[in-house]
């Protein structure tokens, strides 16, 4: 019987988890060097604290848990830089949505109604594909902000010590990713 | 009364902290009225309920055409090696 609360043989690691490992740094970090030394550190990291695989979630959850804390320390390392693109291409405007006033302009580009019961799209592939491709068209400090808050759930003050930024550039950028994040999913997926 | 493009701004930033009351009863009473805005915060708690619930899914982690380069691999095992 395989002994759960202990880890596999780290060198077969590299062939079981590399690729999943590599495919998330790189979704997160999106450079695809920088993405393969932090999976290297995740690893070493994983050697090290080897004894404290509990066995309560799998070997790849554990090992996941820990390339997201080295992505964390990759992306406080490169904060500063993160805030040059402030100034940033926004895919589409947040502007040519609203009139004069600030009104949603209509017909057309106020927001449609999407299926009755839009947690069924949870369920396919095609809906995951689109919404990463979605985020991918974001700036890369906008999709750290979203992807820190939406997929890690740390809270607005954890974010802005991360990437060292006012808590509200921070509103502001959330705000544009998700709006962004809307209106691609509605155009591209639930309005088709 | 406070603009459609205000209260986008609103709806997102009550998902990251706690608005002002003022802010807050202005936004209630815009998304009672308008339903754009209040489509428009549904979309946004569907996007989060999406994300939270499978946040592995993300990120295409099933795409085989991704992978580490074989070098990277080799290099990555050597130095498991190594400090093992």
């Amino acid at each position: 019987m395989v002994d759960q609360t202990r880890s596999s043989d780290p060198e077969s690691w590299v062939d079981q988890y590399g690729d999943y490992l590599f495919r998330y740094a790189l979704f997160r970090i999106r450079d695809p060097q920088v993405a393969e030394d932090v999976v290297q550190e995740a690893f070493l990291a994983a050697l090290q604290a080897r004894d404290r695989f509990t066995g309560l979630s799998s070997e790849r959850t554990w090992l996941a848990g820990i390339l997201k804390h080295k992505i964390l320390d990759y992306f406080r390392k490169t904060s500063h830089e993160s805030c040059v693109d402030h100034e940033e291409r926004v895919t589409q405007n947040l502007e040519d949505q609203f009139d004069d006033q600030g009104h949603w302009k209509t017909p057309g580009i106020g927001p449609k109604e999407w299926d009755e019961d839009p947690s069924k799209s949870l369920e396919r592939k095609e809906f995951w594909d689109v919404l990463t491709r979605c985020l991918a068209e974001l700036p890369p400090w906008h999709a750290r902000a979203f992807s820190l808050r939406e997929v890690d759930d740390l809270s607005g003050d954890e974010i802005c010590k991360v990437l060292n930024v006012s808590a509200t550039n921070l509103w502001v950028v959330l705000h544009r990713a998700r709006n962004h994040l809307r209106r691609c999913l509605e155009n591209q997926f639930m309005g088709r | 009364m406070l603009s459609c493009q205000e209260i986008t701004l609103l709806v997102s930033e009550s998902l990251d902290r706690r608005v002002p009351l003022p802010q807050r009863l202005a936004m209630r009473l815009h998304l009672l009225l308008c339903k754009f805005c209040s489509r428009y915060r549904r979309h946004l708690l569907f996007l989060r309920h999406a994300i939270r619930r499978h946040p592995d899914r993300l990120g295409g982690d099933e795409d085989p055409s991704v992978s580490l380069s074989p070098d990277a691999r080799e290099r990555i095992k050597r130095s498991l090696t190594r400090e093992a």
